[in-house]
């Protein structure tokens, strides 16, 4: 049983930074309808760029903060520069424009951090917490409260501020929103500000568990869109809750279903994937869309 | 009354008079008859390079087909190419087969498991595709190393390429080459056929707008699945002829990224064209050989922007643009009304 929960608890703290990368999905899903195939590899490069001030001496709380700013600057101006023009394109030139700005990204990290694996350093202390036989290490906690901190953050922001109704408004209905004098174009690279922020946080997380280097988020991104699809790639709640499950699910099944073992882990996405999209296409906490034709 | 003075109302699309089918004809026996004549002219290591263009060629006019004509996007063909190169090294490695016959099988098993994953991939929305068919891509490579009893793992399988008959007289690079052209002449009759046919008209009309296409009496899921399988019939078919031309097969060398490569290919080459996947195919084998010179990086730099600037500025790629060159020049030459 303690073996049970063991596990359960190592695939909450996989989960949490799923579903941090969720969140990142989501949000620039939620505003522009658009699923950003390169949101793992922008998380990654932030992920970078806090190494980097760090190796430069500054201590670490302080290079986060950084990155975070730069994160926040570089989502906005991606959506200003590459996004915009291709806003209201058809769906298969978003998304092919997003597939450039990956490999894109991915290979411009290559070039000037090379593809050499760096160490990041842990934030949180060595060490775990012991109960009843479980133990949880005090890495994997310090994950679930960034992520718990950042969806409550992101809540406050959302449901008690002006920006964040005004965001709210161009997410439901653009056109209205900007009828009553929203600055839709404004807000929408606010909104890929906010994901390249939540992104740079679920890099940073993962970094000290997988060590740095140019492809350390492609693995994930997949696990992230897992989460966003079971959640309902419109719901911030959901893409947390979906993530978690999405963790839960691959640790337990790598654990006891001796067909999948450690290395076969990567079809749990793919399963759950193809699952939802059949039985439930909005996702757990996701609206239905209707469409009239 | 002359016809180009008649142009007071703007059209709304600009109409491009189409050139004299005798040009095509000739452009295109000139192309084959240098296709033919270059592997005597060429270094063995630059046939082999043509071979492999050949070779991503055929990958790409699958991709093509589904991308460029249904309008659908795939970011996991190189899981199709990487089942037709493993079908057809797992026929010659286990039964010995002759090596033309694993070209049929190759096909048929890619066409199976596109049509067995196209059933459920095309009730999806263009978006969820893409995620389905990268989650494919990604769960393929860990799959093979699984297997290592049937696929060699990890190590992979190493097989003898195909021998040159003596009556031939050619070399082996040539002779792999020449049959490799063969395949692809093949594929690209088959392809231009299949786009004029009632499948390629179908195809059109769904890309270009589903509700129309449907009422018109286009089954969509029919067709978007019919065009899945066709597609991935190609590009097994091309890791087929790959498996001959290379001689080994490992996991790793069907990674993700083969996907994404491809699909960088087909849209600097040009969507939706029948040239699109040679000069997809030239781009994919050339770019990255010429600039990995400069840094290991630099292929992957050049390959993501020309996609973004692709997309913005010639959405047709550098097929389009060569095509709207080419109509500039034959403007020019009087032709007899």
């Amino acid at each position: 049983m303690a073996g049970f929960v063991q596990q359960v608890v190592e695939g909450l703290g996989a989960g949490a930074i799923y579903a941090s990368l969720a969140l990142a999905l989501v949000l620039i899903y939620q505003f522009t309808g658009i699923v950003n195939f390169a949101q793992g590899e922008l998380a990654m490069f932030s992920t970078y760029i806090a190494w980097q001030c760090v190796a430069a001496g500054l201590p670490f709380w302080l290079a986060l903060v950084l990155t975070l700013a730069v994160s926040f600057a570089g989502g906005m101006l991606i959506e200003r520069v590459i996004i915009r023009p291709v806003e209201g394109a058809p769906e298969l030139t978003i998304v092919i424009v997003t597939v450039g700005l990956f490999i894109f990204v991915n290979a411009a990290a290559g070039w000037i951090w090379t593809f050499l694996i760096k160490d990041f350093p842990n934030p949180f202390p060595g060490g775990a917490l012991e109960a009843a036989g479980v133990s949880v290490s005090f890495s994997t906690l310090g994950v679930l409260g960034v992520v718990a901190a950042v969806m409550g953050l992101l809540y406050l922001l959302f449901q008690h501020t002006k920006i964040g109704l005004g965001m709210r408004a161009v997410a439901t209905n653009p056109a209205s929103a900007r009828l009553v004098g929203i600055r839709v174009g404004r807000t929408l690279a606010l909104g890929w500000g906010l994901a390249a922020t939540v992104g740079a946080v679920s890099g940073v997380l993962v970094a000290p568990l997988l060590f740095l280097e140019p492809n350390m988020m492609g693995g994930v991104l997949i696990y992230a869109f897992a989460a966003a699809t079971l959640g309902g790639f419109d719901s911030p709640l959901g893409a947390v809750a979906g993530g978690l499950i999405v963790g839960v699910a691959e640790t337990l099944a790598g654990a006891y279903v001796g067909v999948i073992g450690s290395d076969l882990k990567v079809g749990v996405p793919l399963v759950i994937i193809l699952g939802v999209l059949l039985l439930r296409p909005q996702g757990l906490f996701g609206r239905a869309v209707v469409e009239r034709a | 009354m002359s016809a180009t003075k008649v142009v007071t109302e703007p059209a709304p699309v600009r109409e491009r008079r189409p050139p004299d089918p005798r040009w095509r004809w000739a452009g295109l026996a000139l192309l084959l008859a240098a296709a033919v004549y270059a592997p005597f002219q060429l270094v063995p290591f630059h046939v082999f390079q043509l071979t492999m263009v050949l070779v991503y060629a055929v990958a790409l006019l699958g991709l093509n087909l589904l991308v460029g004509h249904a309008g659908q996007i795939s970011l996991g063909h190189g899981a199709f190419f990487a089942v037709g190169a493993y079908s057809g090294a797992i026929l010659l490695d286990r039964w010995d087969l002759p090596y033309p016959l694993t070209l049929p099988v190759a096909a048929g098993v890619a066409f199976v498991l596109g049509l067995a994953l196209g059933v459920p991939a095309m009730r999806l929305r263009g978006l969820y595709l893409a995620l389905v068919t990268l989650a494919i891509a990604i769960f393929l490579v860990p799959l093979l190393k699984r297997f290592e009893a049937v696929t060699g793992g990890s190590m992979g399988l190493t097989l003898a390429k195909p021998a040159p008959p003596g009556w031939s007289g050619l070399a082996e690079d040539q002779w792999l080459y020449f049959l490799t052209l063969i395949v692809t002449v093949a594929a690209f009759l088959l392809a231009a056929g299949l786009l004029r046919s009632r499948v390629g008209r179908a195809l059109h009309a769904l890309r270009d707008n589903e509700t129309a296409a449907e009422v018109m009496g286009v089954r969509l899921s029919f067709y978007k699945t019919l065009a899945f399988a066709w597609s991935a019939m190609f590009a097994g078919a091309a890791g087929c002829v790959y498996t001959w031309v290379i001689g080994f097969v490992s996991p790793d060398s069907f990674t993700v990224n083969l996907s994404i490569t491809l699909l960088a290919g087909l849209v600097v080459g040009g969507l939706g064209s029948l040239s699109g996947p040679v000069l997809g195919g030239l781009f994919v084998m050339f770019v990255p050989s010429i600039s990995q010179d400069v840094n290991d990086a630099a292929p992957g730099v050049i390959f993501g922007l020309l996609i973004i600037v692709v997309m913005y500025v010639a959405p047709t790629g550098l097929a389009g643009l060569a095509a709207r060159l080419a109509g500039r020049l034959v403007k020019k030459i009087p032709r007899k009304e």
